[in-house]
């Protein structure tokens, strides 16, 4: 009976909630800036991972998502700073992720090129354009500002944690939960997950395979744009050469650690952060002294021990990565 | 026919490239022309620009051989970087700390240092791979970012030279540096060395065409009684070892010591360069060339023309674009041969 519950893939959220709880009661204002920190941590990484979700479940991996974040960050810090507003940076970027995930749906889907080397190109394009047209000097006019929600910000714990964030956090979170009940619970979910199951029975059942996954990829790039801006105008306010990273990367590992899930990823994407919260917190406190080069390693050996745990457990969408040839008649 | 069209594709490619890249300097208010033939004259118009244009070129040939050969095997290595960066630090630390050798044994041991510790980088990957599924693509991405991490901490902390502000380790022994032959780098005929060998490897022998069955098909090799695992295992470590020896060869001959800000990016013109070559291990030899005068011109032409020389990694991501995607394949009919096939799911 123990045992059963010990080895389900609830207990690592169980263990880490007795420990935020045990923490909380010890140290009730530590902690809560802690997990605030980790929502902050972990929300880039969950909303980049439903980029590749959104692609992956419908047949195209994408690890161009690096790239994406990459130069919609630019665009988005660019036109905001230009123009002096955010808002219109924020469109930039959403834009510019669109038209990523566009060149990958081109490259991939019509022209039925290597995935991986697709992705790649993109990233490669990505840095390219960036470093070339990176210029020193510019700021943006001011970040977006935190949001107290009335009222529930001010419960104890909950409050900050929750309801205390930047308004694409928010944004970031609701539409997480929108693409979990679009994709089990709408008939474009199960249309997007039997074009990546199998497309020769989708087509079949007459979806489009071509037109279902140039749309999946769009809008994934254009979610992929939004985690770009949210990533500069409201979390850091500054870009620099080589922004995103290389969290396009953990992303497609939490992707994969959470089955293909949003929510799964989402919650491996949170306990991420709480890694990194936690180590961040030891830093300033000085309880432990670690060089900082350690620390920054951490994301990086996470990822790869999440996929050595993960891989090969876990059941990848069938037709992923594979180019649909429609039979002829 | 087939002939010409491997060698036009490449070429038309590359022509693109360089007119967007043209059309960019226009906007910018910049001469293109002037530009560019700053570049080709600063590369290749004199005999100490095509010195320093060869001695670039070494560890280009030479990433982009770790990476043909493990596209030949049909593993993408991104990881090239990070292998590269480990070899560095590996031979710059056997060059400074081993004292009291002659040239002829320190110079064998400093490289067979980078070359092992770029293995090892590399066989991490392909074990994770081998054995537990994970893709090879985000390991060695992973790498690359922890391998960079360490050797900072390395050169800022137990490697730094005493008594210096900057973070980077001593100088490594004139007995570990690799000499000048003729007012030639020594570093480049080694690395042609190994181009012709690792063609002739996948020509001739029984283990080049086994790598290869893999990259080409994997159930076939296994049916075949070829260990797929074995394969993956052992692409992996002859390329991260290349990559670790490309990495010495930089530092013991160029460089001289190991710093954080060591050449970063090398490994990625190496995979544009195996893709240029489409993963012929020969061809690698005239875009490392080309990569190489571009990168050890391109500040020229800031001085000539005005532009930023970040311009070079613009053109070098265009050429990638326009030489795998298959638009102008198309259009000049190319027939298709060693072609890479990477893609596969997360779990296998």
């Amino acid at each position: 009976m123990i045992k059963k519950y010990l080895g389900s893939r609830w207990s690592p959220f169980v263990a880490t909630f007795s420990v935020i709880l045990f923490f909380y009661l010890k140290d009730a204002l530590a902690t809560t800036s802690v997990v605030a920190t980790s929502i902050t941590f972990g929300l880039p990484l969950a909303m980049a991972a439903m980029v590749g979700i959104m692609c992956e479940r419908t047949g195209i991996v994408n690890i161009g998502i690096e790239g994406t974040l990459l130069v919609s960050s630019f665009i988005g810090f660019f036109v905001a700073s230009v123009s002096g507003n955010l808002l219109v940076g924020l469109f930039a970027a959403v834009c510019m992720g669109a038209v990523s995930g566009l060149l990958l749906a081109l490259l991939s889907v019509t022209w039925k090129m290597d995935q991986i080397i697709a992705g790649t190109i993109i990233n490669i394009l990505a840095t390219g354009l960036t470093s070339f047209f990176y210029k020193q000097g510019h700021t943006l006019p001011s970040t977006f500002p935190e949001i107290d929600i009335p009222g529930l910000s001010a419960i104890p714990f909950f409050g900050p944690v929750l309801f205390m964030h930047g308004p694409l956090t928010f944004l970031g979170f609701f539409l997480i939960l929108v693409l979990w009940v679009a994709l089990y619970f709408t008939p474009w979910g199960l249309r997007s997950r039997s074009v990546g199951e199998h497309p020769g029975s989708a087509d079949t059942a007459g979806v489009s395979v071509v037109r279902m996954r140039y749309l999946n990829v769009t809008i994934a790039g254009a979610f992929g744009g939004l985690t770009g801006a949210y990533l500069t105008l409201e979390l850091v306010g500054s870009w620099d050469r080589g922004f995103s990273a290389g969290r396009g990367f953990t992303a497609l590992a939490l992707m994969i650690f959470g089955r293909w899930n949003p929510l799964g990823a989402l919650a491996a994407a949170l306990f991420f952060g709480v890694a990194q919260a936690i180590t961040n917190q030891l830093m300033i406190t000085e309880v432990v002294t670690i060089p900082q080069q350690f620390t920054n390693m951490l994301p990086y050996v996470l990822t790869i021990l999440i996929l050595a745990i993960s891989a090969g457990k876990v059941r990848a969408p069938a037709a992923e990565g594979q180019p649909y040839e429609k039979e002829s008649a | 026919m087939k002939y010409v069209r491997s060698w036009l594709l490449p070429v038309i490619a590359l022509a693109i490239a360089f007119a967007i890249g043209a059309l960019m300097m226009k906007l910018q208010g910049a001469n293109p022309l002037k530009a560019y033939e700053s570049l080709f004259s600063s590369a290749f118009g004199s005999s100490a620009g095509i010195s320093k244009t060869l001695g670039k070129a070494t560890p280009l040939i030479i990433s982009g051989l770790a990476v043909t050969i493990c596209l030949r095997a049909g593993l993408f290595n991104i990881g090239v970087q990070g292998q590269l960066l480990a070899g560095a630090l590996a031979s710059a630390w056997a060059g400074y700390a081993i004292h009291g050798l002659p040239l002829f044994i320190h110079l064998p041991i400093a490289l067979f240092f980078g070359t092992f510790f770029g293995a090892l980088t590399g066989i991490i990957a392909g074990a994770l791979k081998a054995y537990r599924g994970v893709h090879e693509v985000i390991t060695t991405i992973m790498l690359n970012s922890l391998v960079l991490q360490l050797g900072e901490y390395l050169a800022y902390g137990p490697f730094k030279e005493p008594g210096q502000q900057l973070a980077r380790t001593p100088e490594v022994l004139s007995s570990a540096k690799i000499p000048d032959l003729f007012g030639m780098p020594v570093g480049f005929f080694i690395a042609i060395t190994l181009a012709v060998i690792a063609w002739w490897i996948f020509k001739k022998t029984t283990s080049g065409f086994r790598l290869e069955t893999v990259g080409r098909n994997k159930n076939a090799a296994w049916y075949a009684g070829i260990s797929v695992k074995r394969s993956i295992l052992i692409s992996m470590f002859i390329g991260g070892g290349l990559a670790g020896l490309g990495g010495a060869i930089e530092t013991l001959g160029v460089v001289g010591r190991y710093e954080p800000a060591f050449n970063a990016g090398l490994g990625f013109d190496g995979i544009t360069i195996a893709l240029l070559g489409r993963a012929n291990p020969l061809a690698v030899i005239p875009g490392a060339i080309l990569f190489g005068g571009m990168r050890g011109a391109g500040g020229s032409m800031q001085f000539a023309a005005g532009v930023s020389p970040d311009i070079i990694d613009l053109i070098l991501a265009l050429v990638l674009f326009f030489v795998t995607a298959p638009l102008i394949g198309k259009w000049i009919k190319t027939v298709r041969g060693n072609e890479a096939i990477t893609t596969g799911g997360w779990g296998n």
